[in-house]
């Protein structure tokens, strides 16, 4: 019998493989909580650190906030990015993902969905919280949400890029916040600007705007390069 | 169906083989050997595309597949040296999600046939970090039962594993080949398989 | 028609990388000279800033190469992963240096200039900040360069990173200038140099050649060198490699 005629049909599509990605990873996560909870705890101290180092002037800290805020949730994310493809890598099961007949970007976009949910997204949800702290009112608070919520998944797309390219390496972390930091100063300088631009009465818009264009950018473009990158890290 | 002209591997600066070529035919096993560190494992990852040789061809069906090339994707499965499981998830699992990520459908009844043949059935629940090397070796074996893919590039199968393992997949090799599959195996052991074309290829 | 896939292989440019790097390093010495001297000498003192804005002869030509390497050496990075040249990856590898090299130039006189014209080392104007971005993308290439020992993987994931920058580098400009805006008002910009009188011009043009050429001799150099490394197991390279040590 000719195993042509006897090869059953196999899913290729892109979606399919985004959902086995995504569902996969966060199974994953969700049965090893503690990594997730020290990062929400590193966040919340790097965000109180900043208070501690310039003083607690009010106004001094309603200046500072939106930035701080910002930066310790870029340098949160950094935290949580080599957990993306280390452990595959190391098990072996990164390689059967790059082999698999589904399209590579589309895995990978499921693991960083996953990713976003497990890390941006509790993020989002204690940013107010700790946004009190600085003295933010209740529509800098939203203005600071809704920028986190349309920013951190593109920090993790872009993020991605960089935990493929160094996937492996000594200098892992490090490295990855070098190569990466960079590219999260749009994010950061229009993440901050939109709570600027609500306290400054302009409306939050063109900052909010801005970032939905950055991520639809991310969401096409950082799949495809973190795809050659993991191909590159196999080879 | 599967050919490969002169290829060549390098690491790092070092030549590790150069010249092989061998052409495969329906229900052919080729068995690589050779020392520790001649390459056997790079040969595999060529014809499984995830390494480029440094030089030559692969030919599969007759069209030149590269790196990654999806044809080859769907119709190879690639089981190396990693067992590829993740500690968190239980053998069952562990089995689905391999299985359905090479886009088969990982249905009941066919799982608990597959970890019944490979002997995994009592322990199926398990999570993979309680398993030794020789069971996870199993678990790793066990999705050839579940793909019908014509191409099996296996690296050491036999390592870790016990006489009743060796035996599973002896029979497992034996049925793919009768049933006009091809198989590709880097091993150390003799492994003695009942049916189809032997081709042996040694790297020195 | 001169085959110019004749000098991809690494062993028959590497004799004319030689003779490019002698050719631009004579060509790049006068037009130095000349561009630094109407510059520094010839060149009207500036009513507002005295002599202290001499310093963009260096500061503007730095400025300008940093940026002109960086979309070059991507270039290369473009051509080695589509084409899997290995000597492409090579020039850019040779290139990195230099453009961060420039980028510090550019930093420092800018800084240096500064204090004089308007009392700051540092003022956080948008094309001074996004040089500084542009130094830890170059710095960033080399470190992972640096951080791979497999040469293939270095040459394709640095590629990898330089397009991502390359594409970035422009977004990244535009936001920090608008960051600027929005923070600074109509204060101090180092955009504002003084107005150009044509020989003014000329020496600006003279230098910007001078350190193109400069750049283009060193990175000759620099090329060979990656060539001998990578290439010193093969006949022809062995003898040299060793020669050269």
């Amino acid at each position: 019998m000719s195993e042509a005629a006897e090869q059953p049909r196999i899913e290729r599509g892109a979606w399919p493989g985004v959902a086995w990605a995504m569902r996969r990873d966060l199974r994953l996560a969700l049965r090893s909580k503690a990594e997730l909870g020290v990062q929400l705890l590193f966040y919340a101290v790097i965000v109180t650190l900043f208070p501690l180092g310039v003083g607690a002037d009010p106004a001094l800290l309603r200046a500072l906030g939106p930035g701080v805020l910002w930066v310790a949730a870029l340098l949160a994310s950094l935290l949580s990015l080599p957990r993306l493809f280390a452990a595959d890598f190391a098990d072996g099961t990164l390689e059967q993902i790059a082999l698999s007949p589904y399209p590579l970007p589309a895995l990978i976009s499921g693991k960083i969905l996953a990713h976003w949910l497990t890390t941006g997204v509790p993020l989002v949800v204690l940013s107010p919280l700790l946004a009190l702290q600085f003295g933010l009112d209740s529509s800098g608070l939203v203005a600071l949400a809704a920028g986190l919520l349309l920013g951190t998944p593109t920090l993790s797309l872009l993020g991605a890029i960089g935990a493929a390219l160094t996937l492996g390496l000594r200098a892992g972390g490090a490295l990855l916040a070098l190569l990466i930091l960079p590219l999260y100063v749009p994010i950061l300088i229009f993440g901050a600007g939109t709570v600027e631009a609500m306290r400054a009465g302009l409306g939050t818009g063109g900052e909010l705007s801005v970032l939905g264009a950055a991520l639809l950018a991310a969401a096409i473009g950082a799949p495809l390069a973190s795809a050659a990158a993991v191909r590159i890290a196999l080879d | 169906m599967l050919e490969a002209h002169d290829l060549a591997a390098r690491r790092g600066d070092a030549q590790l083989f150069s010249g092989v070529s061998f052409s495969l035919g329906p229900g052919t096993a080729l068995f690589v050997r050779g020392p520790n560190g001649s390459g056997k494992t790079t040969l595999l990852r060529i014809l499984a595309g995830t390494t480029e040789p440094a030089h030559g061809r692969l030919l599969w069906r007759g069209e030149p597949v590269g790196p990654f090339h999806p044809v080859l994707r769907a119709c190879a499965v690639f089981i190396g040296h990693a067992p590829a499981l993740k500690d968190e998830l239980t053998i069952e699992e562990n089995l689905a999600s391999l299985t359905m990520l090479q886009g088969a459908h990982a249905e009941r009844t066919a799982m608990l046939d597959a970890l019944d043949a490979w002997s995994l059935l009592r322990q199926r629940t398990l999570p993979a970090r309680v398993l030794s090397q020789g069971q996870r070796r199993r678990v790793s074996l066990a999705r050839l039962r579940l793909l019908s893919r014509p191409l099996w590039l296996l690296d050491e199968p036999a390592s870790a594993l016990d006489d009743a393992g060796h035996i599973t997949l002896c029979d497992a090799l034996a049925a793919h080949l009768a049933a006009g599959g091809i198989a590709v195996i880097a091993t150390h052991q003799d492994l003695p398989v009942a049916s189809g074309t032997h081709q042996t290829l040694l790297l020195a | 028609m001169i085959n110019w896939f004749r000098f991809a292989s690494p062993a028959s440019f590497f004799p004319v990388a030689g003779h490019l790097a002698r050719w631009f390093a004579v060509l790049a010495v006068p037009l130095a000279a000349a561009g630094l001297w109407l510059g520094l000498v010839v060149a009207p003192t500036d009513a507002q800033q005295g002599d202290a804005y001499r310093i963009i002869f260096i500061h503007v030509p730095a400025a300008w190469m940093s940026m002109f390497i960086y979309l070059i050496m991507a270039g290369w990075c473009a051509v080695s992963l589509t084409l899997n040249a290995r000597l492409s990856a090579m020039m850019a590898q040779a290139l990195a240096p230099t453009g961060a090299l420039f980028t510090v130039i550019a930093l420092w006189t800018g800084a240096l200039w500064g204090k004089p014209a308007w009392g700051t080392y540092w003022a956080w104007d948008a094309r001074m900040t996004s040089e500084l971005i542009l130094l830890f993308l170059y710095l960033g290439y080399m470190a992972l360069r640096h951080a791979i020992d497999d040469v293939r993987r270095a040459d394709r994931a640095s590629a990898v990173l330089a397009l991502v920058g390359a594409v970035n580098v422009p977004i990244i400009y535009f936001s920090v200038q608008w960051w600027n805006t929005l923070h600074q008002g109509a204060t101090v910009s180092l955009t504002a140099a003084p107005k150009m009188a044509s020989i003014m011009l000329i020496a600006l043009m003279l230098v910007t050649f001078a350190a193109w050429f400069y750049a283009i001799a060193v990175a000759m150099v620099r090329v060979r060198a990656i060539i001998l490394e990578r290439e010193r197991r093969t006949s022809w390279a062995g003898p040299l490699a060793g020669a050269a040590r």
